[in-house]
């Protein structure tokens, strides 16, 4: 599979002649003859040399973070009995009426200024509707024609290049974000031939945020979906759980040649977690790639991914296009929001209002903001905060520790990457479950700023502390004896030792060889078992060695 | 019901006192059935002669068939895409003259003048939008509404699995036959 690196340069190209493509397409036509078939006329011109290339669009659905649905008063809550957060509203009884809730609407606006999208003042609610045994009224609630926020920006990134370690930043333009309502779960029951209908869900608030297809792998789609959880999780608006349902993402992916017109997209579902969904991507690129090259058609299908195999599935046929038959919602006047206190029409109940400018003011740090500040206030390089960013509590983390060690940040920044995070993701597991607490941390580094271990007495003394949870580093060092010796008199002894056994080798220094001090040094330190401290035991086998000796 | 018979005297008048007279007369022995202060005809009916909003002449005028649009037809394809997207079986001569009935009516609107005017989605268009707190205020009606569905099984409504489409339209026309309609 061509490097995303590589992806990037093709897919400017294709964004400089999607312009042309009917041109390009006729010229075509024109050169070739009519006795070849259309699948062998891309083998006839110029872009047969380059290879198909992912396209990936996103459709992701956040669920609000509210005390009550969007349209009724029932509460939100996860795992709750079956049916006991069901109104009459959610229920689709005859004569209720959605009533907005204006928390829903604030996250609404909340996001879409995070993604830099323009909030249309006036929005409206539309009906779409399907049949399905947990979508009670028969139609959906959302907001097809103008919704809240349109275009947007996402910017993210991720480690990349040969060591990845270069931050490589990207940008997917964001094409609306509209609320609308969720529906009911539906539990099948293979064994008794039904459906097992829980309400609970339905009616609950949803952000939906819609994605140009500008990705073209799994990589850049996971990164996307992570840089998305992490801003919805600053504003709070969403807890962007994928496991729990709480962030829902589709895959829209299709292949093509740059240049040429996007080829027919296949619906993936059935996405848990953002692992599964850079996987899940990559094999359907693959998957089309292989069908083309076969000189086969995709499909214009929905397919489920399956993280067992890794593969995607055929979900049941969706009978071709589907006719949403969509309508204005009559129960329901257009939204409006107001851009800020001096738009306000008189005497209106600020209960009754939401006001845009109030909302841009009350936003919190958003995690590219948090990044620089990280860079600014300790110092460490870019690819470094993103880690402390992206990995859940360790940013955290990394702060307490620097508030109780004197030593320096880039230092620290070492310990927690490598030794911290490496031994956390070889056993897979996250920072909150780490064996051994910033402030244990600390304390190891404070011992080896201030000469009690060395550097690799350190590392030692850190397995350690992580195998028995709660011992502190200056037990370890104890009971292992990884002190360093730094007591003068010893060290002069020894060191006096070795100096007047080798009498070759401080004759070559004296001459000259300074290379040879490291053997007279690895003598001294084969002696005291590596417990010297290498800065004292060089100054005194150089004093030593001077000539004259003492 | 039979309180509330129309007679043919007020087919066109709604309710009149006459009515409510004669059915109070009926319900005497019953107590509480319809109050009597009503025959005092304290409430003003908007179909009484003093204050109609009915126009005593209708204001509309048959429109002719030359202007409006030619008739839209309705293919079988059109009508099938249309049965499975409602669920409503109208494929018999008297559905689709009812359809087409339906159509040309609406076809009227086609004659109104709307250049320069926005169009509207409903007459409560300029009305403010109601905005709710974010608070629990509802929700705890399992036991009612579990007790609306025939089949339940442990506290989850029942249904049939899946989505089972509707079969193609040869098919369906064989099973219609037989049907009543």
């Amino acid at each position: 599979m061509a490097s995303c690196v590589a992806n990037e340069l093709l897919h400017k190209i294709k964004q400089l002649s999607i312009l042309l493509p009917i041109n390009v397409c006729l010229r075509r036509r024109c050169s070739t003859s009519s006795k070849q078939r259309d699948s062998q006329r891309h083998l006839t011109t110029k872009s047969s040399s380059e290879k198909l290339v992912g396209v990936v669009g996103l459709e992701i659905h956040a669920q609000i973070s509210s005390n009550s649905k969007l349209f009724s008063g029932s509460p939100v809550c996860f795992s709750a009995p079956p049916n006991s957060q069901v109104s009459f509203f959610d229920a689709s009884l005859p004569g209720t009426l959605p009533v907005l809730n204006r928390r829903c609407v604030e996250a609404a606006v909340m996001t879409g200024l995070a993604l830099n999208c323009t909030i249309n003042k006036k929005s409206l609610f539309d009906r779409k509707h399907y049949f399905y045994a947990d979508l009670p009224a028969g139609y959906q609630i959302t907001q097809q024609r103008r919704p809240v926020a349109v275009d947007g920006v996402l910017t993210y990134s991720f480690l990349g290049g040969k060591k990845r370690s270069q931050v490589v930043r990207k940008h997917v333009q964001i094409k609306q974000i509209q609320l609308e309502q969720d529906s009911g779960k539906s539990l099948h029951d293979d064994v008794h031939s039904q459906t097992l209908i829980d309400l609970n869900r339905a009616g609950v608030g949803l952000m939906e945020l819609v994605m140009e297809p500008d990705m073209s792998c799994g990589e850049e789609a996971a990164a996307a979906v992570r840089e998305l959880q992490l801003i919805l999780q600053a504003l709070g608006t969403c807890q962007g759980n994928m496991s729990e349902g709480q962030l829902r993402v589709d895959a829209n992916v299709s292949v093509h040649r740059p240049g040429e017109p996007l080829g027919v997209r296949t619906e993936v579902k059935n996405i848990n977690s953002i692992r599964y969904l850079a996987r899940a991507i990559d094999y359907e690129i693959q998957r089309q790639i292989g069908v083309m090259q076969r000189g086969g058609t995709v499909h214009n299908e929905t397919r489920a991914y399956d993280s067992k195999s890794g593969e995607t599935i055929p979900m049941r046929d969706k009978e071709g296009l589907q006719d949403y038959r969509f309508m204005p919602e009559p129960n329901l006047p257009p939204l409006i929001v107001f851009e800020d206190n001096a738009t306000l029409p008189p005497g209106v109940d600020s209960s009754q209002v939401v006001v845009v400018q109030k909302i841009k003011e009350g936003l919190p740090e958003l995690p590219s903001v948090k990044r620089e500040h990280l860079v600014q206030a300790y110092g460490i390089l870019p690819e470094h905060s993103f880690t402390l960013v992206n990995e859940e509590g360790l940013m955290e983390y990394f702060e307490e520790v620097m508030k109780a060690t004197r030593k320096e940040p880039r230092k620290v920044i070492g310990w927690v990457m490598n030794e911290l995070l490496g031994q956390l993701k070889q056993q897979d597991m996250s920072v909150s479950q780490s064996p051994i607490s910033p402030a244990a941390l600390a304390e190891l580094l404070e011992l080896q700023e201030t000469g009690r271990v060395s550097s690799s007495g350190a590392k030692q003394v850190f397995q350690v502390m992580w195998g028995s949870s709660g011992k502190t580093a200056e037990q370890v060092i104890q009971e292992q004896d990884l002190g360093l010796v730094s007591d003068a008199t010893q060290l002069h002894n020894i060191c006096q030792k070795v100096v007047d056994s080798h009498p070759t080798e401080v004759h070559a220094i004296r001459n000259g060889n300074a290379k040879v001090l490291n053997k007279l040094m690895g003598l001294v330190q084969r002696e005291l078992r590596g417990k010297a401290d290498p800065v004292l035991v060089m100054e005194i086998l150089k004093q030593k060695t001077r000539g004259g000796g003492c | 019901m039979s309180a509330f018979r129309l007679t043919g005297l007020c087919s066109c008048r709604g309710v009149s006192l006459k009515v409510i007279e004669s059915s109070c007369n009926l319900s005497r022995n019953r107590r509480g059935c319809l109050q009597r202060p009503l025959l005092n005809g304290t409430r003003l009916f908007s179909s009484h002669s003093l204050n109609s909003k009915v126009p005593r002449v209708p204001t509309w005028e048959q429109i002719p068939e030359e202007q409006l649009p030619p008739p839209a037809v309705v293919p079988a394809d059109l009508v099938d895409k249309l049965e499975r997207l409602a669920l409503v079986d109208f494929r018999t001569k008297e559905g689709l003259a009812c359809l087409e009935k339906a159509i040309r009516f609406a076809d009227q609107l086609h004659l109104v003048d709307t250049s320069g005017v926005e169009p509207m989605d409903s007459v409560l268009e300029d009305r403010a939008l109601y905005l709710r707190n974010d608070t629990e205020t509802e929700g705890d009606s399992a036991e009612e509404l579990l007790k609306l569905a025939k089949n339940t099984v442990e506290e989850y409504f029942v249904a049939p699995p899946g989505n089972i489409p509707l079969p193609k339209r040869e098919e369906r026309t064989a099973m219609l036959k037989h049907s009543e309609f």
